[in-house]
């Protein structure tokens, strides 16, 4: 938390000053286990197993908030049942936390509330990442901890606007503000708004499946907008392949980079601070964005590049400016957003849902223990393995993140003054124990390889990182982590197990 | 509970207990100076530039970290506040390298004085804060003359081995915000009080430079420091309030959705600070939020419209390319149908990006296939 979303951890780490608990779940002994009362450094993958076993204490010391769960639940007899199965002294077995830690912990979080859950793409980069979040909803919900400030379930996202690119239904499933597109009045309110008709009634591709088509041909002609995949999709041999059987490709962006070699057009956009807009936040906070400065040579904003698209295809969008999207389309489209208009933000930003223009945004959600859907569904799920566990040929585990100095591919802050100086190179991250029994010493150049790849990079020894446990980023390109990574998926949510795959280092020989 | 009044400045003032005299006369629009209080961290009136006259005080009492009392009777610029603010200035300003034109003297000594204050500058120009420094505009305001300047300073060379932020002992004056700033409100824990009495000055553990220490570069130190001691190496002797327009914005990076407040030179960001009091980030920013700018004035930028020809890139008009885009995904709609086509947005870029690519695959296209990187 402390390199990926810095400022967030500032609030985390006054709170601990000012006298809260911290417990930390984490296989690496990072920055914040200097501020926990409690670190639990579990075993990569094995978070189900864990907060199971929570819950199997909280129910069977009867220390679960009972009030909350049978006027704001339902499924806790289902529940009860699965989480039976994880008492901690079984479940210490897979999850690598002692039985006594997981009782302490499912005490602490019993004494106290409201307790606020904090996680990122440890949860959900798994082929379990959909159960990880279901089971710390369970957890919270059982606990009470739902729909009051500073509770609840609060995945820390990533990109400055990934809450937004789903908000705005860029994604195969929903309109803009989560609007099926299986539902028919959905359909007919969009059809009627856009003036078209034929609009595609069942859920489109998801991003592994657009990249399977490209092979298979069943996709021949792929868009990507901003997005740098040879580098950021698991198992880039797989995905260099996949871009390479485009039969036409376009690549829209501000950079070439890794992605851009496999297309047949480069459009040129403008960046952050060359056009208005908005971002929205983890909190679903949409707050304004800036022109500071012009786009360079003849690059354009990108709506200005799909409305030109649109226009060549015979629709003529009326909108012509972010603001008028925003004010004119989408906040008319999708009712969460109703009431936040451009002139409404000019300062701080609004938290959706917004429904009117009276209306002053929702700090938190499922205000009063009442849902979307009305109760809280307890969903019992079983813990699962990671596709690929370590074995004789490949016996580390590698999981993979970011860091603090740079951000994703490094597209833009390796072309920032300074940065690049901060962190010149990608480190695989190895603790003493595995350095020493491997005879590496900190500094050195060394192979990491899984069945996919090999990189050569230099070996941080560090006490973060556990016995067993390889630690990477995919900063740069040729020690990228994704060389290694398994493209293998959650059945749901076609997330990747960027968290979790086999990897085994190599001494290079004559390197000393 | 009764009612909490304070008299200041003549003026009765309700107030809640556990205030300050500078809360209470805040709140009411009544200007105390301030150098070393930080909002929202524990103050601890090192500087004694805010100190008032209270009635019943034999002494002048700090307004920073005195609390507000029933039946308080304060003055905030009686003579003997001016007196004691001028005497706290002049002292601040003959201690150190603080070469601006408010230190006039009616010697040569000033020439001599700014030839060695620009002496590890790698410039010509003044104090790289000048124009932004408190105790600048305090001097003036109270019209500080110093005569005697204590040259101590001159054998320390600024901090420069790192990319960030210069370190400048020789204008530090011991406020201690830089030290909150890291300690209580980033809470990075990097630099803190070292040394005892005269010798007293800011340090990493070990008195390292920030290069070699845990200083992370979130740059709060930089912006909290008053005066020129702690200053944004890429923006120094760039930036001056005077000459750049602030805009205000979201940073680009990460998903707390930082405010940011662009300091714009003749159309180029020339300095990133955190707006102060803005949700959600009160200020604060990281290193990239900070620091991790300049990316948009790379060389490398691309500048037009991209073509492949039998393997090469050569350059086209917006024309030819949307021309020869929408050519292709119409034939290959046209042939095998919407869903052989399909796109990926950008969590990157503004809403509206993303609201007009999903209208784009949806309302045009007639398909439904359209993702970005949420899930991977």
């Amino acid at each position: 938390m402390t390199e990926a979303h810095p400022v967030a951890a500032t609030y985390l780490k006054n709170a601990v000053q000012s006298g809260a608990k911290l417990i930390l779940v984490d296989p690496r002994k990072h920055k914040l286990a200097e501020f926990a009362d409690i670190h639990a450094p579990l075993l990569v993958g094995s978070d189900i197993s864990f907060l199971n076993s929570l819950m199997y204490v909280l129910i069977d010391e009867d220390l679960y908030d009972k009030d909350f769960v049978k006027d704001h639940t339902e499924g806790f007899d289902e529940l009860k049942v699965k989480v039976k199965e994880y008492p901690p002294e079984i479940a210490a077995k897979t999850c690598g936390i002692e039985p006594s830690m997981i009782y302490e912990i499912a005490r602490e979080l019993s004494k106290v509330k409201p307790v606020m859950c904090c996680y990122t793409l440890g949860i959900t980069e798994h082929t379990c990442g959909r159960n990880n979040v279901v089971s710390i909803a369970n957890l919270q919900m059982l606990l009470g901890n739902m729909g009051v400030e500073s509770g609840g379930v609060n995945p820390l996202r990533g990109q400055n606007n990934v809450q937004g690119a789903c908000d705005m239904g860029a994604l195969p499933n929903v309109y803009p503000g989560y609007q099926p597109v299986i539902n028919e009045k959905s359909v007919e309110k969009f059809e009627e708004f856009w003036g078209v008709g034929g609009l595609d009634k069942e859920n489109g591709l998801m991003i592994p499946q657009m990249m399977d088509g490209l092979v298979d041909g069943k996709v021949r002609a792929f868009y990507i907008f901003g997005e740098n995949l040879a580098n950021t999709e698991p198992d880039i041999k797989k995905v260099e392949h996949e871009l390479s059987s485009a039969e036409f490709l376009v690549v829209q962006d501000i950079f070439l980079n890794e992605t851009t070699v496999f297309a047949d057009v480069i459009l040129p956009a403008a960046a952050w601070s060359e056009n208005d807009g908005t971002f929205t936040n983890s909190e679903r906070r949409v707050s304004r964005v800036r022109t500071a400065s012009e786009a360079p040579g003849i690059a354009k904003p990108n709506w200005w590049i799909f409305r030109e698209i649109a226009k060549r295809m015979g629709q003529k969008w009326s909108s012509n400016s972010a603001k008028e999207i925003w004010d004119n389309e989408l906040s008319v489209l999708a009712p969460q957003f109703g009431g936040i208009k451009y002139s409404r933000i000019e300062k701080d930003g609004l938290q959706w849902p917004c429904p009117t223009v009276e209306h002053t945004g929702t700090k938190f959600l499922h205000k009063d223990g009442t849902f979307t859907k009305g109760r809280g569904t307890f969903l019992p799920v079983d813990w699962t393995p990671p596709a690929e566990v370590p074995d004789e040929e490949y016996p580390l585990v590698l999981s993979t993140g970011r860091r603090l100095y740079h951000y994703h591919t490094r597209t833009q802050t390796g072309r920032c003054e300074g940065l690049n100086e901060l962190l010149p190179e990608e480190t695989a991250d190895i603790s003493y124990a595995d350095a020493t029994d491997l005879g590496i010493d900190n500094g050195e150049m060394i192979y990491v390889s899984s069945r996919r790849g090999k990189v050569k990079v230099r070996a941080n020894v560090t006490d973060e990182v556990p016995k067993g446990l390889v630690w990477m980023a995919f900063h740069f390109r040729e020690n990228n982590a994704n060389w290694l990574t398994n493209p293998a998926f959650d059945p749901i949510t076609l997330t990747a197990e960027y968290k979790a795959c086999a990897v085994r280092i190599d001494i290079i020989e004559g390197n000393l | 509970m009764s009612i909490q009044k304070i008299n200041i400045n003549n003026h009765d003032l309700s107030f809640k207990p556990g205030m300050t005299i500078l809360e209470v006369a805040e709140e009411n629009m009544i200007r105390i100076p301030t150098l070393c209080h930080l909002k929202g961290t524990i103050p601890t009136g090192a500087c004694r530039i805010c100190v008032v006259e209270v009635a019943s005080a034999n002494n002048l009492l700090p307004a920073c970290s005195t609390p507000a009392a029933n039946g308080m009777v304060v003055e905030t610029d009686s003579n003997k506040v001016f007196e004691a603010r001028r005497t706290i200035l002049e002292l601040l300003i003959s201690s150190g390298n603080h070469n601006c034109a408010v230190s006039e003297t009616s010697n040569s000594e000033w020439i001599d004085f700014q030839v060695d204050a620009m002496k590890y500058e790698e410039s010509e120009e003044l104090c790289p804060s000048w124009g932004d420094c408190k105790l600048q505009d305090l001097a003036y305001q109270y019209r500080v003359r110093v005569d005697n300047f204590n040259k101590d300073w001159v054998d320390q060379p600024p901090e420069l081995d790192n990319p960030m932020i210069v370190r400048d002992f020789s204008r530090c004056i011991s406020c201690g915000r830089c030290v909150q700033a890291c300690n209580e409100v980033q809470v990075n824990r990097a630099i803190d009080f070292g040394y005892r009495g005269n010798d007293t000055k800011i340090v990493t553990a070990g008195d390292r430079t920030l290069m070699d220490s845990d200083c992370v570069f979130c740059g709060e130190c930089v912006q909290v420091c008053p005066v020129g001691a702690l200053v944004d190496k890429k923006s120094r002797f760039k930036w001056r309030p005077f000459n750049t327009e602030k805009i205000r914005t979201t940073c680009p990076y990460c998903g707390v959705g930082c405010q940011q407040m662009l300091h714009v030179k003749d159309g180029e960001i020339v300095k990133v600070t955190g707006v102060e009091e803005a949700e959600p980030n009160k200020g604060r920013l990281c290193v990239k939020g900070r620091f991790g700018y300049d990316f948009i004035y790379s060389d490398e930028r691309l500048k037009t419209p991209l073509i492949k020809e039998n393997g090469e890139f050569r350059e086209a008009s917006w024309d030819e390319a949307l021309n020869l885009v929408t050519d292709k995904f119409k034939t290959i709609i046209d042939e095998s149908g919407s869903a052989a086509v399909a796109g990926v947005s950008c969590a990157r870029s503004i809403n509206e990006d993303s609201y007009q690519m999903q209208k784009l695959f949806r309302a045009v296209f007639k398909t439904n296939n359209i993702d970005h990187c949420a899930r991977t």
